[in-house]
């Protein structure tokens, strides 16, 4: 039967889709019986981004991240403190059981400010992955009931973290004062990194967020995912004493380029920033079309099963 | 002619049967994929259903065409489950149909629920903003209707309150106010006017009205006739995923009444043996008449009707008495009644036979709604026998009689007293 996709993995075709208000100021235009401004139709093959529908609906992507960075610490006692708090927290404990008790290296410099550094780019891709996998089933809500590119959502959560980072990084500038680091002009090429930490938590929380809208299981698997990876990714200890053997396999994960890239940015590091940033981005790029085409793929069918 | 706005043609929807309870689980998922890993992966690449999902599936929506032109304000009308949500659901763009096709020649704003989006811990401020760009609103008109939608709401007062402190009331209103200001060429709206107060009510179908007659469309699902009857001009009669009728509301109302609400009104078991019952008793027939018999057959709050049992009585010198429970939609027993006098004939027991007894139920005394009827049977004041649920019924509103008021009239009943007023000083 010709019919047989009721929940098909597709998109719709939709024409230049421009969300309303944005043109019509009063009197309603006098479209044209020839083209119509939209078209619904059941899916089928393959799907554009829509970047110009995603462009168009730019206020609203806005609205949603001010809302989440609106409410994160509302009704909490130490509010925006929390975003300092917790990253401090996490580098006294590595620095105790990691630094001094486990005596694991820190590439010559004070392992507090050593794992500080990789706790920023971390926590900013660790927060927008979970809040990107669940999103879509969190945001429910809104997807049953009104029409909009729902690329806009995990896109959303992944710039909430952003925040939290900027007001970590003035605390981070605080130590290097402290600890006498000298910044660099590789300091400029921070916000590549910055980026590419975000990309990589976008493109794993695309995959994560469809996934969660049929199966349940991801918002279990999310946490679980966080800790293997905090683990595969040299943040309480250098990528140097990965044995040689496994450096390949080991560099696969995005974060692995990233967080060097932080390092070698900020403290000038001089041994990083070699192959492994580059298959890094590779591996970014992969993630990210892919992600990118299973959740317009998916996108069609999430009012219907979330 | 006037320009065409929504062109919609042979539209159809159909969704599997559990498919928004079931979540499926990544167990199944894998198992499926060891079990049948070629139809998996094939599905998976061409698009296709998975071989074993093509069960169990149900139109929602089929075959539906319809052209809605400029200004026009249409009526969407059908029972519960009749497709009137999915076809919102489409035409919004929220999901897509399995056939068919929509053309809009305009920008659509759709209204599906009150309070999209609306987020507990912002305030109502914060609110007004987050839920006009959710419907698709920009910041610049926002700020530009911004004091009209305060205006409208009523909630000056508490505008930097979190809304998760506002009564429902306030929260309804707010959440409408900003739906009402929004301008769209095309309007779609789902039954939302059932909240609030009267007089909220009152300014809301005002502003709907007002939007209908600056040349916008509107697309309006209802179950209250009396709304869809003032604001629509013309009315789609849905019945199983199906428009079965289409016309003035004057002509499609009638029909969605009398299809709607044919409901349980009348029960009749021809043998015996297979009657419910026991060995004393058993029903052979049961009914719901209006006594005023008038071309709709329907039961209005007005009209007076009757409630009908003929049973058979299976035991010499039983000591029979029926009684039912009237019980509405909200669960609420209205009345629990049964026979006040013994008739004359009847010395002591009820003899052998098939019998009838009929409850007379007076006009203008019940609310409108759905009701249904418990039988209870008793034997020297002890229950032999119950009948759950025998009867269901609704008892229609009446337009014409409430002046400006579309909800739902409060109380269990609704009865016509004798009320005086005279000049007494």
């Amino acid at each position: 039967m010709a019919t047989n996709n009721a929940i098909s993995p597709k998109s719709p075709e939709i024409i230049d889709d421009v969300p309303m208000g944005i043109e019509d100021k009063h009197p309603p235009s006098n479209p044209s019986k020839l083209t119509p401004l939209f078209v619904v139709e059941p899916p089928r093959g393959w799907v554009s981004l829509q970047l110009k529908t995603l462009w168009a609906y730019r206020e609203l992507l806005y609205f949603l991240v001010w809302r989440d960075v609106k409410v994160r610490y509302k009704q909490t006692a130490l509010g925006v403190v929390w975003a300092i708090l917790q990253p401090v927290l996490m580098m006294v404990v590595f620095s105790i059981f990691f630094g001094k008790f486990a005596q694991i290296p820190s590439d010559g410099f004070p392992y507090p400010i050593f794992t500080f550094v990789a706790l920023l780019p971390w926590r900013l891709f660790a927060g927008s992955l979970a809040m990107a996998g669940t999103s879509l089933v969190m945001d429910q809500g809104l997807i049953t009931k009104i029409y909009f590119p729902r690329l806009l959502i995990p896109l959303g959560t992944v710039f909430v973290g952003l925040v939290d980072f900027a007001i970590a990084f003035v605390i981070l500038l605080g130590m290097m004062v402290y600890y006498g680091i000298a910044l660099t002009g590789a300091i400029f090429t921070l916000p590549i990194f910055v980026a590419l930490a975000i990309l990589t938590a976008f493109g794993a929380g695309l995959w994560l967020s469809a996934l969660n809208v049929q199966y349940r299981d991801i918002q279990y698997i999310i946490p679980f995912l966080i800790q293997v990876w905090l683990f595969a990714t040299p943040i309480a200890y250098p990528s140097s004493i990965v044995p040689e053997q496994w450096r390949f396999l080991y560099g696969l994960n995005p974060m692995v380029g990233v967080i060097e890239g932080f390092r070698w940015a900020l403290l000038g590091q001089t041994s990083a920033l070699d192959i492994s940033a580059f298959i890094s981005v590779v591996i970014i790029v992969i993630l990210l079309a892919s992600g990118l085409i299973y959740f317009r793929r998916m996108e069609s069918t999430f009012a219907d099963i979330v | 002619m006037s320009d065409l706005a929504i062109r919609v043609t042979n539209l159809g929807k159909r969704y599997h049967i559990g498919e928004r309870d079931n979540h499926r689980t990544l167990r199944d998922v894998i198992a499926n994929s060891i079990k049948y890993p070629v139809q998996v992966a094939r599905s998976w690449l061409k698009q296709e259903e998975h071989p074993q999902a093509t069960k169990n599936t149900i139109w929602a929506l089929r075959d539906v065409s319809f052209e809605v032109n400029q200004g026009e304000a249409v009526g969407i009308i059908g029972r519960n489950g009749a497709g009137k949500s999915t076809l919102l659901k489409i035409l919004s763009r929220i999901t897509e149909p399995t056939t068919g096709r929509v053309e809009g020649y305009g920008r659509v704003g759709s209204l599906l629920e009150v309070g999209t989006g609306f987020h507990p811990e912002l305030t109502g401020r914060e609110n007004i903003y987050l839920n006009g760009a959710i419907l698709g609103m920009t910041r610049v008109e926002i700020n530009r209707k911004f004091d009209e939608i305060v205006a409208f709401s009523e909630v000056e007062k508490f505008l930097d309150t979190p809304v998760k402190r506002y009564s429902s009331g306030m929260y309804v209103r707010l959440a409408f106010a900003v739906a009402a200001h929004l301008e769209p060429e095309i309007l779609i709206v789902d039954e939302v006017l059932a909240v609030g107060d009267a007089a909220f009510q009152k300014k809301c179908l005002g502003k709907m009205s007002d939007v209908a007659r600056q040349g916008r469309t509107v697309l309006f699902v209802s179950h209250n006739m009396t709304a869809i009857e003032s604001l629509c001009d013309w009315a789609i009669l849905l019945d199983e995923g199906r428009s079965v009728s289409k016309g003035s509301p004057r002509q499609v109302i009638p029909e969605y009444l009398q299809e709607a609400f044919s409901s349980l009104t009348q029960q009749v078991w021809l043998e015996q043996a297979e009657a419910p019952g026991n060995d004393d008793v058993r029903i052979h027939r049961a009914c719901v008449r209006p006594l005023k018999v008038n071309s709709s057959n329907l039961i209005t709050v007005h009209t007076p009707f009757a409630i009908e049992f003929d049973y058979w009585n299976l035991q010499g010198d039983n000591n029979l008495d029926l009684s039912i429970h009237l019980i509405n939609e909200q669960g609420i027993l209205v009345f629990d009644v049964g026979r006040v006098e013994r008739p004359e004939w009847q010395a002591n027991d009820v003899p052998l036979g098939l019998f009838r007894d009929i409850c007379y139920i007076p006009g203008d005394l019940l609310n409108d709604g759905m009701y249904r009827i418990t039988l209870f049977v008793s034997k020297d004041q002890r229950e032999i026998y119950r009948a759950p649920d025998i009867l269901v019924f609704d008892v229609q509103d009446t337009p014409g009689m409430r002046g400006d008021w579309y909800g739902k009239w409060p109380g269990a009943i609704r009865p016509t007293l004798k009320w005086t007023t005279q000049q007494i000083g």
